[in-house]
């Protein structure tokens, strides 16, 4: 029996308690202990993008991180994005661009998205795609997707130069 | 942690050292600039001490995987693992980094040369930790150049070279080239930098030493690219890299 640690991770702005075992993957955590299934588990070796969340603002592939190292740390998943009828900025790019099918690797894409919004450097679309490129997609062809970051990016760069506040993420 | 995920690797006591204090510094000396093993990739792309003495390192980075792996992997984590076509472990040959390990005998500093000795195979014991990197400054108006081609942008690549050159008086004064990813380990050339000494990087060395690279290099066959692809892919690549260095470098 391995000995269990206690930790604290704080979840999309709620603070967890747990007795978890050191070997426990962040992506089981969240989907298994904390019943928080919009983070995908792909490929489990960090190559397909679709655990990717966001540690402490930016972006972490949660299959890689051992959820002890998370202790103490700040996570945001899909649910802390938005919500149905208050979608954050980039949630309502995904849908008026139709940047997405099937959605497995949306939880990813939106994660590694907000970083790049969070940049919040000026990118063409060939740099948009360079950014996204450790997300993989198999139903969109990218296409949509960049068009959707694309115009998000530009709307962001835009409310800095105006100094209004809008949700990025 | 992709090794313990495919379980590859089975510890039976597993340490982590990412929050060691002044681990993730970066310091600039009179002789170099020393990075701590747990400075992660994203740091060494922003670097503002590193885009003033030695910008290949910035610019490498960019080559080094996706965002989200440069926001978590470390310098020290690259080099332990000693992947033969990483872009740090080649950085390190070719730059002549020192590598600083501590454990229970002391402490002790290892060449990068002799620092990698076979795939995924360091001088790094079981109870060892690599500390930090020291990375020696280069000749004032080195010119450096490093390239790479992999099959999709953040993949290991199958070829890459890197290069650092001066030049005087319109000619090689001093020539560095190493490769990734055609051998065990990243390595030099030492037999085409002696050929390069005291020539101009004119069409016609170029094309030797293309040739030479090819003739220098044992890369293996997988899926992704056979050994004879890539011995090709060897010899456009150290040109490349050669040209960037060569336009880069400051006539003195």
């Amino acid at each position: 029996m391995i000995r269990k640690r206690p930790i604290t991770i704080t979840v999309n702005g709620s603070t967890y308690a747990r007795d978890i075992e050191p070997r426990r993957l962040l992506t089981d955590f969240l989907r298994e202990d904390l019943g928080l299934t919009g983070t995908h588990v792909g490929c489990e070796h960090g190559v397909c993008g679709a655990c990717t969340v966001l540690l402490d603002g930016v972006s972490a592939r949660a299959c890689l991180c051992l959820s002890v190292q998370a202790d103490g740390r700040d996570i945001t998943t899909v649910e802390g994005m938005g919500e149905i009828g208050a979608l954050s900025l980039l949630q309502e790019k995904f849908r008026k661009h139709h940047a997405l099918q099937c959605g497995f690797c949306t939880p990813g894409m939106l994660a590694t998205a907000h970083e790049i919004l969070m940049d919040a450097a000026p990118l063409t679309d060939t740099e948009i795609r360079e950014a996204l490129s450790g997300n993989l997609c198999r139903c969109t062809g990218y296409e949509h997707i960049v068009h959707a970051v694309s115009e998000a990016l530009k709307e962001r760069l835009g409310s800095i130069a105006t100094g209004s506040a809008l949700n990025a993420g | 942690m992709p090794m313990l995920n495919f379980r590859l690797l089975d510890p039976a006591l597993l340490v982590d050292i990412s929050r060691l204090p002044a681990f993730d510094q970066i310091t600039t000396g009179e002789r170099g600039i020393t990075v701590g093993g747990g400075v992660r990739h994203h740091a060494l792309m922003r670097s503002p001490e590193l885009e003033e003495r030695l910008p290949i390192i910035n610019h490498t980075m960019q080559y080094v995987a996706h965002m989200a792996i440069r926001n978590r992997g470390t310098i020290g984590g690259s080099l332990a693992h000693g992947d033969p076509a990483a872009e740090l472990p080649l950085l390190a040959v070719l730059l002549d980094a020192e590598i600083h390990i501590t454990g229970p005998a002391g402490d002790r500093t290892a060449r990068a040369e002799d620092f990698f000795l076979a795939p995924l195979t360091t001088d790094l014991s079981e109870d060892e930790i690599l500390t930090a990197v020291t990375f020696p400054n280069l000749a004032a108006g080195s010119g450096w150049g490093f390239e790479e081609i992999a099959r999709r942008s953040g993949d290991f690549a199958l070829a890459g070279a890197g290069s650092v050159l001066t030049i005087q008086h319109g000619i090689i004064a001093d020539v560095r080239l190493a490769m990734m990813g055609v051998d065990e380990t990243p390595r030099r050339l030492p037999a085409i930098e002696a050929m390069l000494l005291g020539r101009a990087w004119d069409a016609g060395v170029r094309a030797a030493a293309v040739r030479q690279v090819r003739e220098q290099v044992n890369p293996m066959s997988d899926l992704q690219a056979s050994a004879d692809y890539r011995r090709h892919l060897a010899g456009v690549i150290a040109g490349r890299a050669l040209d960037a260095a060569w336009a880069k470098g400051q006539t003195l």
